[in-house]
């Protein structure tokens, strides 16, 4: 939750500076717990509409939500956003309170939305200080119209078939089981008793299994002894009595024999389908009250799992303003600097000090040990950023009529909220892309034979001192003939085509003022994406690869690191010069052998190392720089290495391997142009300045 | 509350009003507003940045904050001198922007009076009259008062297409 209000925070400190207006803490407080209300609201609805039911504690907390937001924006005079949540309360009081069984309940997930980007929509008026009065009416309007609707519908059926109500109650709590077995009737009722193998050991787990086994077959589960999971003693039941499984099932009776008689160990099953299922309803009564099977109640307990440790959370959390937190940042980096000052002082040379040395390292690992926490501070998962996701995705295959799945996997991997702002928009883009471009409409998957719903799966992960992010769709691929052709028509090919890889085929989408959709829709085609894209990540020092198979998928891949603070860098020298260039990226380095060099008819420098041939970058040409080691045997090559591309650098020498902090070029410079192979610039030791090498940027030239 | 550091503001703008720290270049006198003046340092050793225009030096650190020094005499299209221990930097701040201004030597803070104060000729149309805001007299010297904020934007637009 925390990293939500860092967001928040940031963004809202950029607007501080145009208004005066939200320096007033009252209004902060409101805007920015309006906002998060808002997010929860989202995120609760786009949960509820993919297992199309919506849970008595979801309608308790969107009525929570709804509540909350009516008195907050009622007590600042904003009367259109506290009507709105007015009436969106009274829609969910009565969802509450009679729990109809027939709601549209993608006409509900639709109005709620329009309501929650209304008050968004006013939210941002209310931050820059501009009047937020739009008249929310026409949505209370509709909002009332649909209550009005429902009751009506639901008044009549109410009062004849009370029995349907109790069904329906029942088939909320199943609700995960619900659109595979939606009528009870056209199930039948199986009773099975299963006895192990004596000195089999753990029944209860073996049990355990059983049940996991035939959850997918069956519906409605009950089992006697119900506590197996946490209560060993049930396996002296299981022993004397046999585990018992009531449940209801569609499919046939063999179906279910054969899958249970997989089980291990298994010495006795009875298998018989019963008629009336009473002792199922009893046992479930007694189930209810004690222990359950987690996956049947799976979705409830999550989330009183979630709102557990979010109130765990929330008592231990403060919000601390992004400035603050960069501040630290920047006084724990010049603190870094400062013991590397006083450690290798150029007056230490030479001396002897034990003592000296013996607080020096201590030093040493308090700051390192500071320095890692301020880093884990401002480190925040992509859960939010993944999360926004699922709403684009909603709001997009209602527009486009696509049937889409989002899965997003690893959004708890932590990276530096700097990152995250860079990544968020890129992410929307490939998203919306994946969609657009990727997924195919439903009836040509089906005709292609894949499954209707198509299927884009966002995925992070960290991989050493990167994160990796993954946007995989299963749509239609990329077509390598339609990027050649649209490069060769925007005149975008450099290379010729026989000679380009796959890779390089696809990577052409990268490049500005490309497009292979046809049309422009609302969404993507304009081809001002992919190289914005491109140029997000690459500010925060990221990579974007990308790979496809036809009538597969697309995958895109987001490769940037972890952190921008802190890098480890080796130090070179050329002339007076001093540049830093990222570990990670250097391979080995060397002194050069004569008959390794071989220069080319323009003058070009390349090296022959173990059959493999490198170019040669001279850095005192490339920079301008005065220095006297001009030879190539006299300095030394750094062969760095980035997207499987290899570079030798020359320099004139090695001056050691340091952390170092990562500061940008003075605005005043950056104003002027971006220096092609300069990432940045870090203070050294000893208080002079060097420059961080992108070698990226560099092989790239 | 709010009354009081108002008032202080007002007092401070005014005991700025109409102050320049004056400097010199060659046989010229130059005054700026003391208003952008941060600090004056020593001649520091200058980080190299390459691809950038032969006026800007470079970067320095000053106590951990890095700021990109200007020598004002290319600026200006003069002939560069040889740094040496009368040569100062003047760290100026625009609009959050700090840079270094590097000038053979730094003279005095003055007080100018408005009516001291009178508008360039118009007529003489050189390239460095654009950075000139006004003349101030003090005495019998005359001082040309630098517009910062030129000197910092100006000649932007041209540079970039140089590099285009």
């Amino acid at each position: 939750m925390q990293h939500k209000m860092i967001l928040f925070y940031r963004k809202k400190s950029g607007v501080n500076k145009l208004s005066k207006l939200s320096h007033d803490p009252m209004m902060e407080m409101f805007i920015f717990e309006t906002a998060q209300l808002l997010e929860q609201l989202e995120e609760i609805i786009i949960n509820s509409e993919k297992s199309n039911s919506y849970s008595a504690h979801n309608i308790n907390e969107i009525f929570r939500i709804m509540h909350t937001i009516k008195g907050s924006s009622a007590m600042m005079l904003y009367n259109n956003i506290s009507t709105l949540a007015h009436s969106m309360e009274d829609l969910f009081f009565f969802l509450r309170e009679t729990k109809p069984s027939s709601v549209n309940f993608s006409e509900l997930t639709d109005l709620i939305l329009k309501g929650a980007d209304f008050i968004k929509t006013e939210l941002v008026k209310i931050e820059e200080g501009m009047e937020a009065n739009t008249d929310s009416g026409f949505l209370i309007d509709e909002i009332s119209k649909f209550l009005a609707d429902l009751k009506k519908a639901n008044s009549s059926i109410q009062n004849c078939e009370k029995e349907e109500k109790s069904d329906s109650k029942e088939k909320q709590k199943y609700y995960i089981r619900s659109d595979k077995f939606a009528d009870m009737s056209t199930t039948k009722a199986f009773k099975a008793v299963i006895h192990f193998e004596e000195d089999c050991k753990m029944e209860n787990v073996r049990a355990f299994n059983v049940i996991h086994n035939i959850k997918d077959l069956v519906s409605h589960i009950c089992y006697f002894p119900s506590n197996i999971i946490d209560d060993d003693e049930t396996d002296e039941i299981i022993r004397k009595e046999g585990f018992k499984i009531l449940f209801r099932a569609d499919c046939d009776i063999d179906a279910i024999r054969e899958t249970l008689m997989q089980t291990v160990f298994l010495k006795n099953l009875e298998l018989a389908e019963i008629d009336n299922d009473e002792e199922r309803i009893q046992l479930e009564k007694q189930q209810e009250t004690a222990n359950v099977y987690p996956t049947v109640h799976k979705a409830a307990e999550n989330e009183l799992e979630v709102e557990a440790q979010s109130q765990l959370r929330g008592q231990s959390m403060i919000s601390v303003s992004v400035s603050k937190l960069d501040e630290l940042m920047d006084l724990v980096g010049e603190m870094v600097i400062a013991e590397a000052m006083v450690v290798q002082n150029p007056d230490l040379k030479g001396l002897e000090l034990n003592n000296f040395q013996k607080a020096a390292r201590q030093l040493n690992k308090i700051t390192s040990e500071m320095q890692h926490i301020v880093m884990s501070i401002r480190m925040v998962p992509l859960t939010a950023t993944f999360h926004k996701m699922n709403r684009i995705v909603r709001d997009m295959c209602k527009k486009l009529g696509k049937d889409v799945q989002l899965k997003i996997i690893g959004a708890e991997t932590e990276v530096d909220k700097n990152v995250i702002e860079h990544i968020s928009d890129p992410l929307m883009h490939l998203v919306r892309n994946a969609l657009d471009h990727g997924i195919e409409p439903p009836e040509d998957r089906q005709s292609k034979g894949k499954p209707q719903t198509g299927t884009i799966t966002l995925e992070a992960k960290s991989a050493g001192s990167d994160v990796l992010v993954i946007v995989n769709d299963d749509g239609k691929g990329l077509c390598k003939e339609k990027l050649l052709d649209r490069a060769r028509a925007n005149g975008l090919l450099h290379k010729a085509e026989v000679d380009m890889s796959d890779r390089e085929i696809y990577n052409l989408i990268f490049l500005p003022g490309f497009s292979t959709k046809d049309s422009i829709s609302e969404f993507s085609g304009r081809g001002v994406g992919m190289d914005v894209v491109t140029k997000n990540i690459e500010s925060v020092g990221g990579t974007v690869s990308v790979d496809s198979i036809p009538d597969k998928g697309t995958t895109i891949t987001l490769k940037f690191p972890l952190t921008l603070a802190i890098i480890d860098g080796m130090n070179i020298k050329v002339g007076n010069s001093r540049y830093t260039i990222p570990t990670v990226s250097i391979i080995e380095s060397f002194r050069p052998q004569k008959e390794a060099i071989i220069t080319d008819p323009d003058g070009n420098e390349m090296i022959m190392v173990r059959g493999q041939c490198h170019p040669i970058l001279r850095l005192h040409e490339r920079y301008k720089v005065k220095t006297n080691i001009t030879s190539l045997f006299d300095g030394i090559i750094i062969m760095v290495e980035q997207d499987s591309k290899t570079l030798c650098i020359f320099a004139d020498e090695l001056l050691g391997q340091q952390q170092v902090v990562v500061k940008a070029l003075p605005e005043y410079v950056q104003r002027f142009k971006r220096i092609r192979g300069l990432a940045g610039c870090t203070l050294l030791g000893d208080g002079s300045i060097s420059l961080i090498l992108d070698i990226a940027g560099l092989i790239r030239v | 509350m709010a009354d009081v550091t108002e008032n202080v503001m007002e007092m401070e703008e005014d005991t700025q009003k109409g102050r320049f720290l004056t400097f010199s270049l060659g046989k010229e006198n130059y005054g700026i507003e003391i208003k952008y003046v941060t600090e004056i340092i020593g001649i520091q050793a200058i980080t190299e940045i390459p691809e950038l225009p032969e006026y800007v030096k470079g970067i320095i650190n000053l106590r951990g904050k890095i700021i990109p020094v200007m020598d004002v005499r290319l600026r200006f299209k003069k002939e560069p001198r040889a740094y040496n221990d009368r040569t100062c930097v003047i760290v100026i701040d625009i609009q959050d922007v700090s840079i270094g201004l590097i000038v053979d030597s730094v003279a005095e803070v003055l007080t100018i009076p408005d009516e001291g104060i009178v508008e360039p000729p118009k007529i003489n149309r050189g390239f460095n009259n654009r950075y000139i805001k006004n003349i101030g007299k003090v005495g019998n010297d005359v001082m040309l008062l630098l517009d910062c904020e030129k000197l910092l934007t100006e000649d932007e637009l041209e540079v970039i297409s140089e590099s285009v």
